[in-house]
């Protein structure tokens, strides 16, 4: 019975975290249909933000929940600004730029950083349950996961922002007929993406610590799941890392993390062999 | 005026090519001939993605993994066969095979080109960490251990079948590199004089045109990724030979240089990214030397420059120049109205 609680418990922390890693780089992809290659190295920046401030002295709940996404966020508008920009429209250039931010994040991190892992410890402790134990961090992710779901679900479909935000998903050029900038909404979008990466990178440094390269670890996850999910950013999210992370963590469980990594990727490829625009593009379409 | 310039760039490559097997390597450093044996490996992996991209059209991300796969099932095969050539034989179908099949979910599947991307991505992505993760005893084929992180050194050289077993030696590996590198670009040229390489480029231009003229474009599209997965595999093959095989030939890092290699070289040819390969080969190994700045983030800045600045590229940037000058230098002459009648490129 502890086992199988225990295996839930596993199951709903690896989809949560999924979809911690995906949010991002999903805002990004549905709202502005831009491929983020760097959206790994956005989870760095946060890690390192979150470490360093926390090592600063600063208590770890504002490092994670206030300093990173703050920082990557400031940084995410400044890299819209003066390379994203430039590309919009342009979905196979803008994936190569980003790509190639994404070699100049992590060889100027090893520069400052060096090639080395830092971490901070992960807080609150754990539990037992039965003859198991459980860090309550991996509870906390789970929570906090939820929050950022319903929060962005609240964003989108209940204020004006959200609303306009949507009409810009839908048709730009309606959108920008009726007063809406394209270029504001744009920026604000990928803002808010790299916010969110931030978010995710501060959340996940206590628990695999930091280090320059650690991005190439969740691109691919992140970028196989979003496109999994297809155009609707929530739900597409929550079914794929639903689907992509429980199978994932079965199989870790059932043999081994590598064999788990492989599932995942070969689950996403026959999908897309059948919904080739993703789950969200044949059922729940018209959803957030 | 296309016409003459392909023959005019056979003509160069065919020169280079017969200096280099000729006259190079008896006059350099022994040093400088082992390097530039990796060099001319790793040119023959980016023909096989200016193929596969610039004239296919198709956004492979993935020919690391044909590279990585090559390089151990070479590696694999050299330390349980007799005659290693088999080896280098079967290091070129098995990338081959692995393509046909994850090319057949994409290109079936219908998946556009950004996705593809993505997708080829993940598959070396995964590869890196299956083939990081066979440390240990268990992880071992015939008489090939795995090796995991630390890859498979002391594999077996290539050796002549028809001699008497003695391995190559790295000025004979410099010349077998040189020789498959130019037999991949005249192959590569001959491919796209024919029918079939004729409607790939169709395709590559307007998809849905060449399908109402009855080409299955998912059929060119998989056939194509195979021929540039078996390039890629021979380049993996000469890259076991030439350094060692480990996970690193799947790594992120050679994903993205094969990437930076034929945008800086230039999309759409196929020298040009030959010799982007072979450029950046050499300033990334002397910033390695130097330490002046990361070699990565060198790398990217690079990408970065050439996208938004340089989209197509050195050698149409070059190659171009001229008729540029002589179409502006008419304009100036003649007439305005003669402008219209200056060939577009």
């Amino acid at each position: 019975m502890d086992y199988i609680i225990v295996l839930i418990l596993q199951v709903l922390y690896s989809v949560a975290s999924l979809a911690l890693v995906c949010a991002g780089l999903a805002v990004v992809f549905g709202m502005m249909r831009v491929i983020n290659l760097a959206h790994g190295e956005f989870i760095m920046l946060g890690g390192f933000t979150t470490v360093l401030s926390a090592n600063a002295g600063v208590p770890l709940m504002i490092a994670i929940l206030v300093i990173a996404p703050l920082a990557v966020g400031i940084a995410g508008y400044l890299i819209e600004r003066l390379v994203v920009r430039h590309l919009y429209g342009r979905m196979v250039d803008t994936m190569l730029a980003t790509w190639g931010l994404s070699l100049l994040l992590v060889g100027l991190a090893t520069m400052v950083f060096g090639n080395q892992v830092a971490g901070v410890a992960a807080p609150f402790g754990s539990v037992t349950i039965g003859a198991y134990g459980v860090s309550l961090y991996d509870v906390f992710v789970i929570g906090i996961t939820i929050a950022v779901l319903v929060a962005s679900y609240f964003v989108l479909a209940h204020t004006n922002l959200g609303l306009i935000a949507r009409g810009a998903m839908q048709n730009p050029e309606m959108a920008s007929s009726l007063g809406a900038s394209p270029a504001r909404i744009y920026s604000v979008t990928f803002t808010a993406g790299a916010a969110l990466s931030g978010l995710a990178g501060g959340i996940l440094a206590p628990l695999s610590g930091v280090v320059p390269t650690m991005g190439a670890a969740f691109v691919a996850k992140a970028f196989i799941t979003v496109i999994t999910g297809g155009a609707s950013i929530l739900t597409g999210t929550i079914t794929a890392s639903g689907i992509l992370g429980g199978i994932s963590t079965l199989t870790t469980f059932a043999i081994n993390p590598v064999i788990g990594d492989v599932a995942l990727l070969l689950t996403a490829i026959i999908l897309l062999r059948f919904l080739p625009y993703g789950i969200t593009g044949r059922f729940f379409r018209g959803a957030n | 005026m296309m016409l003459k310039k392909t023959a005019c760039e056979m003509l160069t490559v065919l020169v280079i090519g017969l200096i280099a097997v000729f006259v190079f390597p008896n006059y350099v450093a022994f040093y400088t001939v082992i390097s530039s044996t990796i060099y001319v490996s790793l040119a023959i992996l980016a023909l096989s993605l200016a193929l596969v991209w610039g004239y296919g059209g198709i956004l492979c991300f993935g020919q690391a993994a044909f590279f990585g796969l090559a390089g151990y099932t070479y590696a694999v095969g050299a330390f349980n066969f007799e005659v290693t050539a088999y080896a280098a034989v079967i290091a070129v179908i098995v990338p081959v095979i692995f393509s046909a099949v994850l090319g057949y979910f994409m290109f079936y599947g219908r998946l556009n080109d950004v996705y593809l991307g993505v997708i080829t991505l993940t598959v070396t992505l995964i590869l890196f960490k299956l083939a990081n993760s066979t440390a240990g005893d268990i992880y071992t084929i015939g008489n090939a251990r795995l090796g995991g992180f630390n890859g498979m050194p002391g594999t077996p050289l290539l050796a002549n079948p028809f001699g008497n077993g003695e391995p190559l030696s790295p000025h004979a590996l410099f010349v077998l590199a040189t020789v498959l590198l130019l037999l991949s670009y005249f192959g590569c040229r001959w491919l796209l004089s024919t029918r079939f390489g004729r409607v790939m480029v169709a395709i590559r231009e307007n998809e849905t045109r060449a399908e109402l003229l009855g080409y299955d474009s998912r059929r060119y599209k998989l056939i194509f990724f195979c021929v540039g997965a078996g390039i890629a595999g021979i380049s993996g093959m000469l890259f076991a030979n030439a350094v060692f095989v480990s996970p690193t030939m799947f790594s992120l890092n050679y994903t993205a240089q094969i990437l930076i290699w034929v945008i800086v070289g230039g999309l759409g040819t196929l020298m040009g990214p030959v010799i982007g390969c072979i450029v950046l080969q050499v300033i990334t190994a002397y910033l390695g030397k130097t330490g002046l700045i990361d070699p990565s983030a060198a790398l990217g800045l690079i990408l970065i420059v050439f996208v938004l600045l340089v989209p197509k590229g050195l050698l149409p940037l070059l190659t171009e120049l001229p008729d540029r000058i002589r179409q502006r230098k008419k304009l100036l002459s003649a007439e305005p109205a003669a402008s219209d009648k200056g060939e577009q490129q």
